[in-house]
């Protein structure tokens, strides 16, 4: 609930290096997540990363999650977020909801992939 | 939750027993505790109970004593009467019409009957979830053995044109029923004037206990030709003129009538209150809330019944910033139920899955005041802000969800 009120990382990015889009047409949910690159020591780091969502409150406390597992991750370990990571950081959600946990972490994985191509 | 205020305005879904049900119904648990069908004092203590109950219920919608079947809930009314006809007069015809917007306890009866060879019949509704009368007529076919229409809607209140649809149904001489569970006790209801042949309705709605429920069934003026037009879908000792068997709920069913007298003598102040109430919100929210509108028909509804569209945040997400705040309300949104689909009834008024996401439904009671609605019209702007914030939708930006018909 901590994560529904009080939502981290949350908002448009302006200068963004790309943004990540997933949509679940079903439930009626969008979701945007903004992220900025920084190399480091030769690794590419997610240095911020941000989020908007058209969503329930677990799609809400979902996003606010991933971006907090993710900041400061390079690309790589960033891609590795699981679905059930995020589920697992939540103290579990309950299965009808685990779709909106699926929501935060593919628009994250859309977001590095478009960044790596856009590279 | 927030204990020390806690504003209560989801009445539609179900309402806070009136004391004066509680008091009734401690009494009968005490006193009435016989069974009806025994012929011992005690038991007879509660037969006299129960036909006084009858006789109560039945005089709220100008009905006979020996036309309400007490049930256990509004959702088993819609079934006895939903199958009960259609099984009985198959011979008959196969064909059942009824509406798109029907609560689940009438759509998915009809649902089942599908696979026992039935067609089903669903009217669209327009944008006020109304339905055409002459669509409806043109619709009535030799197969045709019920009509099977809601008095007024749960979700967004819209009254249908009750009167209209029964003197149709008489002309054609096919059965009416029609699901009363919201509108029973909030306006009146004469099922004679109206044409009524069954009417589901449920005691929880009305301040009553949960659990009971009756089926008004039409005794005379059914065509001679149909004979008993109804039959049983349980089995067993003959209660309720055989067509609910199981001991009687004595003390609920005193509670549903105690209910019943309260509001027969309260409605029209009731109306009244709740009718300024409904209006005070919706004409607050307009105002104040870009990107808001009205679902549902702005005179034809419920006294009681407030469904807002806020477009570009989730109904969910509003109701529990909401609670926090210690108010309950309730959303059409996919989200807040088990399934994740928006509601039926807003997809048939023609809202998109993303604007039926949300909805806001607020439903005054009899507990309502001034003070509730104060608190509440002053809390749910900050919410709408908050969550618009967050969300990617804006007004001024070019929409690109993408959107699923169905």
């Amino acid at each position: 609930m901590d994560h529904f009120q009080n939502p981290r990382n949350m908002g448009e990015m302006k200068d963004a290096d790309s943004i990540g889009e997933k949509g679940n047409p079903v439930c009626g949910d969008l979701m945007y997540i903004y992220i900025k690159v920084e190399e480091r020591n030769g690794k590419e780091i997610l240095s911020d990363i941000s989020f908007q969502t058209f969503g329930c409150a677990a799609a809400i406390a979902t996003s606010s999650i991933i971006t907090e597992l993710a900041k400061g991750k390079s690309l790589d370990e960033a891609l590795n977020i699981t679905r059930n990571d995020v589920a697992i950081s939540l103290d579990g959600l309950p299965p009808i909801k685990m779709h909106c946990s699926n929501l935060a972490a593919d628009a994250l994985q859309d977001a590095i992939k478009k960044y790596r191509e856009k590279k | 939750m927030n204990a020390s205020k806690y504003v209560y305005l989801d009445n539609a879904a179900t309402t806070q027993m009136d004391p004066r049900v509680i008091e009734v119904m401690n009494e009968h648990f005490r006193t009435s505790y016989g069974n009806s069908s025994s012929l011992h004092s005690i038991g007879q203590k509660a037969a006299q109970t129960l036909v006084k109950s009858r006789e109560t219920v039945a005089s709220l919608i100008n009905a006979k004593r020996d036309e309400i079947i007490f049930t256990s809930s509004g959702t088993e009314a819609d079934n006895i009467a939903i199958l009960g006809v259609a099984l009985k007069n198959q011979n008959r015809g196969k064909n059942i019409i009824t509406s798109a917007i029907e609560h689940h306890a009438v759509e998915n009866s009809c649902k089942s009957l599908k696979n026992r060879g039935f067609s089903i019949t669903f009217l669209p509704v327009d944008k006020y979830g109304l339905i055409d009368l002459r669509e409806l007529e043109d619709m009535i076919t030799e197969e045709t053995t019920l009509i099977s229409i809601m008095f007024a809607n749960n979700e967004i209140g819209t009254i249908e044109p009750i009167k209209e649809i029964g003197a149709i149904a008489k002309k054609h001489d096919v059965l009416f029923h029609t699901d009363a569970v919201q509108a029973f006790g909030k306006v009146p209801i004469d099922v004679e004037a109206m044409n009524i042949d069954l009417l589901s309705a449920s005691a929880h709605k009305l301040y009553g206990p949960k659990g009971v429920g009756m089926l008004y069934l039409r005794n005379k003026g059914v065509s001679e030709s149909r004979g008993k037009f109804i039959e049983p879908i349980m089995y067993g000792g003959g209660h309720e003129r055989d067509m609910r068997p199981s001991t009687i709920n004595v003390p609920g069913i005193a509670g549903f009538a105690k209910a019943v007298e309260l509001v027969k003598n309260e409605m029209p102040k009731e109306i009244e209150i709740q009718t300024n109430f409904r209006d005070k919100i919706i004409k607050n929210v307009l105002d104040n809330i870009g990107d808001s509108y009205l679902n549902g028909h702005p005179t034809k509804r419920l006294p009681n019944n407030v469904n807002l569209g806020i477009r570009f945040i989730e109904g969910e997400s509003i109701i529990l910033d909401l609670d926090s705040e210690g108010i309950a309300a309730s959303t059409g949104s996919a989200c807040s139920s088990n399934s994740l689909e928006p509601s039926h009834v807003l997809l048939a008024i023609g809202l998109k899955p993303q604007e039926a996401h949300g909805s806001l439904r607020v439903t005054v009671g009899r507990f309502t005041t001034d003070d509730d609605i104060e608190y509440f019209l002053e809390k749910l702007p900050p919410i709408i802000d908050r969550l618009r914030k967050m969300s990617p939708l804006k007004s001024n930006k070019k929409n690109i969800f993408i959107t699923k018909t169905r």
